[in-house]
């Protein structure tokens, strides 16, 4: 699928047209983080959705038009937040450090 | 039922894995979460296939019911402690649908599967099966349970509390954001409804927050608690969350959960929805 991550998720059966996809990778040291939940927050800093990572490190968010934070939550770990702004049709890849 | 009776911590589950009177059960959204590794001792239950009926939308029925749990090594004196990703979501929908089937004992985990991982507490793959049991289920409770047509009598006069997020309950988006937004229903919300999302319960690792903290989330959301009270969202899962915050924790009584949600009432033909981010007119 134009566009995914290679190694990440899969995009198929989804319309990717119609979604303003926001995903990405967690990591820690420069490898994956297995166990780690990615939530996402809106304009105002409320809560949308959370995913738990995929066991290479990778989630996915189908959002709408704006600016968003991504809140990630890890054992032994402060939480970190990232902005990123997601499009209608179009993917936003994140990448983050913890 | 108090916060005293209705969560245990995971501490209190540490302590319990090896008391035969715990149950300890499993319920996520991702159905396939447990298979990967779960909590020792722990049994699955599948939202999609063990507590849906399979042809019509509605839930298994008593028989089912019983046969499901006797099957799973439930018994009836249980202590049914219920935990699950998603923040607990699918875990306090299996929790009020216990409630439902008349199940005395039941408990949540507090802040359910995330705060055991973020815990770093210890996760198996080791299959589970318990002796089977010969469980007697009551039929359903339906003070808890909300259906279409008390929801559209309720515009305006009970209070309706969207627990969706807030792009959900103005129909910017269709679904929670972790799904596709492809969907067949209309956006908004039901009018009068209270936007107050079940997240504003919870801390950031799950847990519930205070009861005092709790009470005054509500109270500033416009929740009149005089009235009687019922909650949706879009499949009944995350308005269970509220429900138990609400019955469970706070103690008040009267609070429904209308399990057909968004994609009942936003699939009805002819009833009125609000659009945007004000409550709308009855």
């Amino acid at each position: 699928m134009c566009g995914a991550t290679e190694g990440g998720l899969s995009l198929n059966g989804i319309n990717t047209d119609i979604e303003a996809i926001i995903q990405g990778q967690v990591t820690k040291g420069g490898e994956p983080v297995s166990t780690a939940y990615v939530r996402l927050l809106d304009k105002t800093g409320e809560f949308t959705a959370e995913v738990p990572v995929s066991a290479t490190g990778h989630f996915r968010f189908f959002a709408g038009d704006g600016v968003w934070t991504l809140r990630t939550l890890a054992p032994g770990a402060e939480a970190v937040d990232t902005p990123v702004e997601a499009a209608v049709g179009s993917i936003a890849e994140v990448a983050i450090a913890i | 039922m108090s916060r005293e009776n209705a969560l245990v911590t995971a501490a209190w589950v540490e302590e319990n894995l090896d008391n035969p009177q715990v149950v300890l059960v499993e319920v996520d959204e991702d159905t396939s979460a447990y298979d990967r590794s779960h909590i020792r001792g722990a049994i699955k239950l599948d939202w999609t296939t063990d507590l849906q009926d399979q042809v019509r939308r509605d839930f298994v029925n008593k028989a089912q019911f019983e046969a499901l749990l006797s099957d799973k090594g439930v018994a009836n004196d249980s202590t049914v402690v219920l935990y699950g990703g998603n923040n607990n979501w699918f875990a306090a929908y299996a929790y009020w649908y216990f409630k439902l089937y008349g199940h005395q004992d039941v408990k949540l985990l507090d802040g359910g599967r995330k705060k055991w991982e973020l815990d770093a507490r210890e996760l198996t793959d080791e299959p589970v099966k318990l002796d089977s049991t010969s469980y007697t289920a009551q039929e359903q409770d339906l003070s808890i349970r909300a259906f279409r047509d008390e929801v559209v009598a309720a515009i305006g006069s009970h209070n309706l509390v969207d627990v969706r997020s807030p792009d959900e309950y103005a129909g910017r988006l269709l679904a929670p954001a972790h799904l596709p937004q492809e969907q067949a229903q209309r956006a908004g919300h039901i009018p009068t409804a209270a936007s107050v999302p079940w997240s504003k319960a919870a801390n950031d690792d799950g847990t519930f927050k205070s009861n005092d903290e709790l009470k005054e989330i509500y109270t500033e959301a416009g929740v009149d608690w005089t009235k009687d009270t019922i909650a949706y969202c879009r499949i009944g899962e995350r308005s269970s969350h509220t429900w138990f915050a609400l019955q469970e924790l706070l103690g008040e009584p009267n609070v429904k959960n209308y399990d057909g949600s968004w994609t009942e009432y936003g699939s009805l033909v002819g009833v009125p929805i609000a659009l945007g981010d004000e409550r709308g007119e009855a």
